[in-house]
């Protein structure tokens, strides 16, 4: 019986992956789905089990199957606790792409994934759901789209998501090459992510600044496209191979010590890309070393010697592990000692500050009820700290919690650590303008 | 197949959502912490103690089994539904409905996750002691079920220790109470501890009446390391006629160590023949550390070669981390394990150990031990794929030379982990055919139709 598919099913889950799984049963505790649903189906042993069933031929992809595939958050929780060293997130995402190749192509992948997020220009045009919901309405989008009504309350919950949107995308705004403060010490290439671009570009701005102040001559090349993580989470993985092609050959030539990015999603991916193309004879050997050069902005500013602002930020604040830096990136002590770095912070730890908040890309979309009950379990944690800021350097968190403190009456401003650094620093410039005679007049 | 206006009617009780049917559904509800599955024909999770007991009258009407389950980290197949039928899953039913702190009793439905249970009365001073490994995977319904006991069960018990009453729903749907919140109760049969790893043959616990302690201040942990095994199971008994009771006294022998360090790294000695990982704990942490240095004293006495005791918080969380990866770390090296649960008295232990290697280098599988040194339980691991028909077939010849060398030994075939199926093949050698015939008497004065996990624990009748 073994086995009867593995020769004409691309990516399918190789045995290794799955044999070993003792079902004993310990990633439920940590599947944020599963925590809710209380539904053996929905918890990573269940995916484990089916994935095995599937490549033994037992059973065939149904459509349950296939939301199964699609409810997990892939926030790694289960990859992490695991002790025998099953990843069932990854088999999750990998049964994605025998979806992809085997079944019809669902909702959304066709326009979203192939059309929307690798063009820079069209995505900026249409940044998903939210610019275009300011010209059409969300619910327009739903129906042209194609996926199901939105409920109400689930319309007025994403119109929480963003804060006020930048009026041009940061690609268009940020110069190519913004040269160091001082003297030069590092020579970084900035990933701009999409969403930091359209939507969080007050971020990614202070990300360039911050660096630039301390010693960094940053290059942002402008035509980056998407680091494939959306495709990735579709299951296209030609797609995401395709992406990382492409960026690659637009940042080695800079010859970068670093890349450094903003995004903890972009970032996981960008690691990845080294794993992604490694039977890829032409680009193995440079996909690997862009992939080791690759760092999230806090792990590359606590690895250098920066100097802390003087500028306060008085504030009570907590910071969420996003899944794509805490576990996928092993990222978890870095943003911490910066925002400690920072004068007037009061530093709070929540309870289970890494378990995930629900969102997922587009969970919110998609499997709206499951991301709300998530969502809540964090809400409650970020209240019990009482803090006024909650920090977080990831895009797709920062929505998500936006959408949590409003849905649930949560009090708190979510913001990316970098913006409180950078605050702090302006603090500090305006203070020595203000104190500086010559610059009066 | 379960009739269409049996499903309707299952529905309207629970809500459409919580009957499951789906071929995913099925599997995901057929199988257990084993090898083994089976699957059910529908699933049905109940909020409450009247929707258990609604689903039952049905269910006993319309003969259709029923196999109630937790979280399905059982290692017997006690909740495997091979009669089909109907899952009742209990994990909805999660609510801790009272904790009284004046009589210092919990009051839980059979859904709870022990692990949540327990941070939540520790959250205030309190103390729920059971411990199995599986605490954060397991509910206090299937702890129950199965009497789970865990490395403290030396200074503390096992689950049964614990449990002053129950509600319960028998299977044609009646709701019985059993005990009360009275310590000191002798009025009529003791069904609680009837109840107590029962492994769901009698009736579905939905309720339980849980005693707490007030929570031990102070811990201690150490590790005392052997060249030779008799040495290590000297210890236990020394450091007991000493006056001191640890709450645990965990042993691991070489192969445990190798296999854990092979993996986790935490420098655990590979070249010794057994570890002890010892705790004292109390509310006095100078007794506690008194007792501590008399423990250590004492092991080194018995020969051990090496005794490190924990310096910090984070060391003593290391050395547990290794005893309780032990379990899943076997399966690293091998596809399947068969995880027996023998319990032998303490005196004994080197024998069996030698004992269990001697059957190991006979049918040439790996077989590791470690197990509750305090109280004589033993988990010796068999390592195999069961893929390769000849190595299940040697398995099998393992286990009943294991079970044969417990009970010759004065002990028994299982101490916490349960019957279900996977032990009944040797029920009779351990407990002989009038006892079997006994209990299958008391299972039909509870469950006449045979409805309720049929064929676990002991033989139908
Ligand atoms: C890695 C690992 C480590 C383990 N360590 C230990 C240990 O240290 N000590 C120990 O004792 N066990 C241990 N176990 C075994 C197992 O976790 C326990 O038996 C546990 O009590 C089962 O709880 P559960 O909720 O998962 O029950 P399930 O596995 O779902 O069910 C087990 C049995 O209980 C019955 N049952 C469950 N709930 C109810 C209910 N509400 N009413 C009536 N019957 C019910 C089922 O029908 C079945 O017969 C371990 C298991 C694993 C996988």
């Amino acid at each position: 019986m073994a086995q009867h598919r593995r020769d004409d099913i691309p990516h399918l889950p190789t045995e290794e992956q799955y044999l070993n799984c003792i079902r004993c049963g310990l990633c439920l505790s940590a599947c944020p789905i599963y925590r809710e649903t209380l539904r053996e189906t929905d918890g990573p042993r269940a995916h484990v089990v089916l994935t095995r069933k599937y490549a033994e031929g037992e059973i065939d992809i149904s459509p349950e199957f296939v939301d199964l595939m699609y409810k997990c958050l892939d926030c790694e929780a289960c990859n992490a606790i695991c002790p025998v060293g099953i990843r069932p997130a990854d088999l999750a995402m990998e049964m994605r792409q025998v979806i992809h190749k085997t079944q019809p192509q669902p909702w959304l992948k066709k326009p979203i994934f192939h059309g929307y997020f690798p063009h820079p220009l069209i995505q900026e045009l249409s940044v998903l759901p939210l610019l275009l919901y300011q010209r059409l309405g969300l619910q327009a989008l739903a129906r042209k789209l194609g996926i199901l009504k939105l409920l109400p309350r689930q319309l007025q919950d994403m119109e929480h998501m963003v804060p006020k949107l930048p009026a041009r995308p940061l690609r268009q705004v940020l110069p190519e090459e913004v040269p160091p403060a001082g003297e030069e010490k590092h020579r970084v290439a900035f990933f701009l992510g999409c969403f930091q671009s359209t939507i969080f570009a007050q971020e990614s701005e202070a990300s360039v600044r911050v660096m630039a102040r301390n010693g960094c001559r940053v290059f942002t090349p402008k035509q980056v496209k998407c680091c494939g993580m959306p495709a990735a989470g579709y299951g296209d993985i030609d797609l995401v191979k395709s992406l990382a092609r492409f960026n690659i050959d637009l940042f080695l030539p800079l010859n970068p010590d670093v890349i450094v990015t903003d995004c903890a999603t972009c970032g996981s991916t960008l690691k990845h890309y080294g794993e992604i193309l490694k039977d890829d004879p032409a680009y193995a050997e440079k996909a690997a070393l862009f992939s080791s050069r690759v760092r999230d902005i806090s792990e590359f500013l606590m690895s250098i010697d920066i100097r802390p602002p003087k500028g306060e930020v008085r504030a009570r604040v907590t910071y969420h592990d996003p899944c794509h830096l805490v576990r996928a990136q092993k990222v978890r002590k870095q943003p911490r000692d910066l925002l400690q770095l920072i004068p007037g912070v009061e530093f709070v730890e929540m309870k289970e500050s890494d378990w995930c908040c629900g969102s997922a890309g587009t969970q919110i979309l998609t499997h709206y009820h499951n991301s709300l009950a998530v969502n809540r379990r964090k809400m409650e944690n970020v209240r019990a700290t009482g803090a006024d800021i909650v920090a977080t350097g990831c895009p797709g968190c920062q929505m998500q919690l936006n959408m949590g403190s409003n849905h649930y009456n949560v009090n708190v401003r979510v913001v990316h650590p970098i913006q409180l650094l950078e605050e702090a620093y302006r603090r500090e410039e305006a203070e020595i303008a203000a104190d500086d005679p010559s610059t009066g007049d | 197949m379960i009739e269409p206006r049996v499903v309707k009617e299952l529905e309207t009780i629970v809500g459409k959502e919580h009957v499951l049917s789906s071929p995913e559904d099925l599997i995901a509800y057929s199988y257990d912490s084993t090898f083994e599955e089976h699957r059910p024909d529908i699933i049905v999770s109940p909020a409450n103690t009247e929707e258990v007991s609604r689903v039952m009258r049905i269910a006993y009407r319309e003969n259709i089994p029923i196999v109630p389950r937790g979280m399905g980290s059982g290692l017997a197949a006690a909740s495997i539904p091979y009669s089909g039928g109907m899952v009742l899953n209990l994990t909805r039913m999660n609510r801790i409905l009272e904790i009284d702190q004046e009589n210092m009793i919990a009051t839980v439905e059979a859904g709870v996750v022990t692990a949540d249970f327990q941070a939540t009365v520790e959250e205030m001073g309190l103390f729920y002691p059971p411990d199995p490994s599986s605490i954060k995977h397991s509910t206090i319904g299937g702890n129950i079920a199965c009497n789970a006991g865990g490395p403290r069960c030396l200074k503390y018990g096992v689950t049964s220790d614990y449990v002053l009453g129950l509600t319960a729903v028998l299977p044609n749907g009646d709701i019985i109470k059993t005990g009360g919140k009275a310590i000191k109760n002798v009025t009529g049969l003791n069904l609680t501890q009837l109840l107590l790893g029962s492994e769901g043959t009698l009736a579905v616990i939905t309720e339980a009446l849980l005693r707490l302690m007030p929570k031990p201040k102070y811990a201690r942990t150490a590790m005392a390391v052997y060249a030779d095994l008799d040495d290590a199971a000297k210890t236990v008994n020394a450091i007991l006629l000493e006056g001191v009771v640890p709450a645990t006294i965990e042993l691991m022998d070489d192969t445990t160590i190798n296999t854990i360090e092979e993996y986790l790294h935490l420098g655990l000695p590979t070249d010794a023949a057994a570890i002890l990982i010892i705790e004292t704990d109390g509310s006095d942490e100078q007794t506690v550390l008194r007792e501590m240095e008399t423990v250590a004293r004492v092991a080194r006495e018995c020969g051990a070669t090496d005794v490190r005791v924990a310096k910090t918080e984070a060391e003593r969380n290391e050395l547990w981390r290794g005893r309780r990866s032990v379990s899943p770390s076997l399966a690293r090296r091998r596809p399947n394990k068969l995880g027996e649960d023998i319990s032998v008295p303490r005196s004994a232990i080197p024998e069996a150990i030698r004992r269990i290697k001697a059957i190991s280098a006979k049918y040439n599988l790996p077989i590791v031990v470690f197990g509750h040194a305090g109280d004589g339980n033993l988990h010796p691991n068999i390592l195999f794929d069961k893929r390769d028909p000849d190595e299940w077939h040697r398995v099998e010849q393992v286990s009943a030379e294991i079970f044969g060398m417990a009970v010759e030994l004065g002990g028994t075939l299982t101490g916490e982990h349960g019957v279900g199926v996977l032990k009944q093949p040797y029920l009779e050698l351990a407990l002989g055919q009038t006892v079997i015939a006994l209990q299958q008497g008391i299972k039909k004065v509870f469950d006449p139709k045979g409805l309720l996990n049929p064929g676990k624990k002991f033989p139908a009748a």
